[in-house]
């Protein structure tokens, strides 16, 4: 009984629901057993290429994983220091879980990023007894997260600045950072990594140019910091000007009107907007590839076309870094949901 | 007649060639409670809203609580601190509970100790009846509370004025009295207070002197008794007719 009426309203609600149930329905009748047979049924699971080559079309070859994976997830890094980008990774992680949980928002972050940074960058280059590998060498999924979140970690307190200074009363600020978001916001952000890599160094006396690195990071901080402004900006054209006016009346002056009145307000509505950007951000570091950064994107492309018997099974090895990717912009998508739910009362 | 705590002295505004405020002349003594009346657009509110300079006058000078109002930033932070104001609209910050919303200003402004302004906070909260909501967020209480609760954080500050600008004209009718008795109960205390409001019975009960504005000059001004019963203008008699008339 129970069962039936939950049916009726989640289904059949209406017309157009009940339409939507079909189509899916029929969908999924036609198309699911041939993709189970293919990812399954089918599928060579073994590192065997001539298991493999016989199955192709039929069954997909997840033995390209089993045999490339620590070329995909840690691209050029050599083999046997590989350990290091693995552990670096994982506590970059926990810093980032940490940070997300209510629990563990006091002062003690604050030493707690700068270490984990510190042993990261340590760990990845090595130094003090442990063999250095120098950044082209860097790759993979440890690129990937350090990338997005050095990216988001910049671009986001930024963008809060670039937002106000285009709402300052003071017109030299305020053409500033208008100038900058539509420069920066109508240019490629392709454009902005080619630029970073190749025509930057061109101004710098030879060998003084800063690693690829640090540029490519600017580049991407700058970048993604005239986008978020103007998200914000949304944010902060919503707040009524009484707020001002009640936070001017009781004598808070600018910077505490807008840290303590404005701001809580303004992020709380674009915590939506703000966290799709993450999610663009963290699926747009592959962009850095074309500046010969081989991330978790880079990394595959290098893993399959090194090795021409592997070369054939592409798509496995997509679908593999995308289930990865998916992973943790699924995650982020989940935390902005409960992030909203935190910040709206009343 | 001792230093007045507001002065208004040849003042003139205007608002991009608009004249709002046309030679202001003005004196409030401390204690005095003002009633400001006038026709929608006459240019009340922003008489008051100059007080505590959330507008700004071109011309004249402008004198509250010892300091003159310019440019000098440090010398309107002063001011504000000493100036309460009550909105129309109430103006709570509605991601703070009404306890924060009343430390937030003693706290970072003040610079009280937080357990000192909780306190305070709660004792004003009882002066407006409604202590039993300070955990509540400003949104879930009605729109009476909510312009108590407003009150309340303006008194925080423990500023030498309080200034209202039509506390009670957003309200629903049944909400009106349990505000106007509050600030009824504050003009008893020796409150200096500049209030905008067509409560014409308020004005009756507690006001020194009521003003009448139009057109951004101050038409006529007297006790009430005498404003009420013998206007001089035409202007002021038409409004009075208007609000009061049927
Ligand atoms: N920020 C502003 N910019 C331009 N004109 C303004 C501004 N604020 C007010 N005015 C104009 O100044 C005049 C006086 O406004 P004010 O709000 O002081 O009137 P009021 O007497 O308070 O009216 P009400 O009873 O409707 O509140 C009005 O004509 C209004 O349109
Ligand atoms: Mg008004």
């Amino acid at each position: 009984m129970k069962k039936k009426s939950w049916i009726r309203k989640n289904l059949f609600a209406n017309a157009w629901s009940s339409l939507a149930t079909i189509v899916f329905a029929v969908l999924v009748v036609a198309y699911l057993p041939g993709l189970l047979n293919w990812m399954v049924v089918q599928a060579v699971f073994g590192p065997n290429v001539d298991a493999c080559q016989a199955a192709r079309g039929t069954g997909a070859c997840w033995g390209v994983i089993a045999e490339k994976w620590r070329l995909i997830v840690f691209g050029r890094y050599p083999h046997l220091e590989q350990w290091r980008p693995a552990l670096a990774t994982v506590l970059l992680l926990g810093l980032l879980f940490a940070s997300c949980v209510r629990k563990f928002w006091t002062l003690w972050l604050v030493p707690a990023w700068i270490v984990v940074w510190v042993v990261f960058f340590w760990l990845m280059h090595g130094g003090l007894g442990l063999s250095v590998v120098p950044t082209d060498q860097w790759g993979g999924l440890p690129l990937t997260i350090m990338l997005s979140t050095i990216a988001i970690a910049g671009a986001f307190p930024l963008s809060i600045f670039v937002a106000l200074g285009r709402r300052s009363k003071l017109p030299a600020i305020r053409t500033l950072c208008t100038v900058y978001i539509e420069l920066v916001r109508g240019v490629p952000l392709v454009s902005i990594l080619f630029m970073a890599s190749f025509l930057f160094p061109l101004f710098m006396p030879v060998g003084k140019s800063p690693d690829v690195l640090i540029r490519v990071i600017v580049g991407l901080i700058l970048f993604w910091a005239a986008y978020l402004a103007e998200t914000v900006r949304g944010g902060l054209q919503a707040i009524p000007k009484g707020q001002l006016e009640a936070a001017a009346s009781v004598g808070l002056g600018y910077w505490q009107t807008q840290r303590k009145v404005v701001l809580p307000q303004a992020l709380a509505i674009v915590v939506p907007a703000v966290v799709n950007t993450f999610i663009a951000i963290f699926k747009d570091t592959s962009l850095v590839t074309i500046v010969s950064l081989y991330e978790l994107t880079g990394a595959l492309s290098i893993a399959l076309n090194s090795d021409a018997n592997w070369r054939p099974f592409k798509i496995e090895g997509y679908l593999f870094i995308a289930a990865l990717y998916f992973t943790f912009c699924f995650a982020m998508s989940r935390y902005s949901l409960w992030v909203e739910k935190q910040v709206h009362h009343g | 007649m001792a230093e007045p705590i507001i002065l208004f002295e040849k003042v003139n505004k205007w608002f991009d060639g608009f004249h709002v405020l046309k030679d202001i002349d003005l004196q409030v003594a401390a204690g005095e409670r003002i009633v400001i009346c006038g026709p929608s657009g006459s240019g009340k509110s922003t008489l008051i809203r100059c007080v505590n300079r959330l507008e700004e006058h071109q011309e004249g000078r402008l004198v509250v609580d010892g300091v003159e109002l310019g440019d000098d930033v440090k010398a309107i932070e002063q001011v504000r601190r000493n100036v309460g104001m009550v909105f129309q609209q109430f103006n709570l910050f509605p991601h703070m509970t009404v306890l924060e919303n009343l430390t937030l200003a003693p706290v970072y402004v003040a610079r009280k100790p937080k357990a000192e302004a909780e306190a305070n906070a709660m004792k004003q909260l009882e002066r407006v009846r409604i202590a039993e909501q300070a955990h509540k967020y400003p949104l879930q209480l009605s729109g009476g509370q909510q312009q108590r609760v407003a009150i309340a954080r303006a008194l925080c500050l423990t500023p030498h004025i309080m200034l209202f600008d039509e506390p009670t004209s957003a309200l629903d009718p049944e909400m009106i009295n349990e505000v106007l008795e509050v600030m009824i109960e504050l003009a008893g205390q020796g409150m200096t207070m500049v209030c905008v409001t067509h409560e014409m019975g308020f004005a009756k009960a507690v006001a020194d002197r009521v003003i009448f504005m139009d057109a951004g000059q101050i038409v006529e001004q007297a006790p009430p008794e005498e404003f009420f019963s013998n206007p001089k203008s035409d202007r002021t008699k038409d409004f009075l007719s208007k609000i009061l008339g049927h």
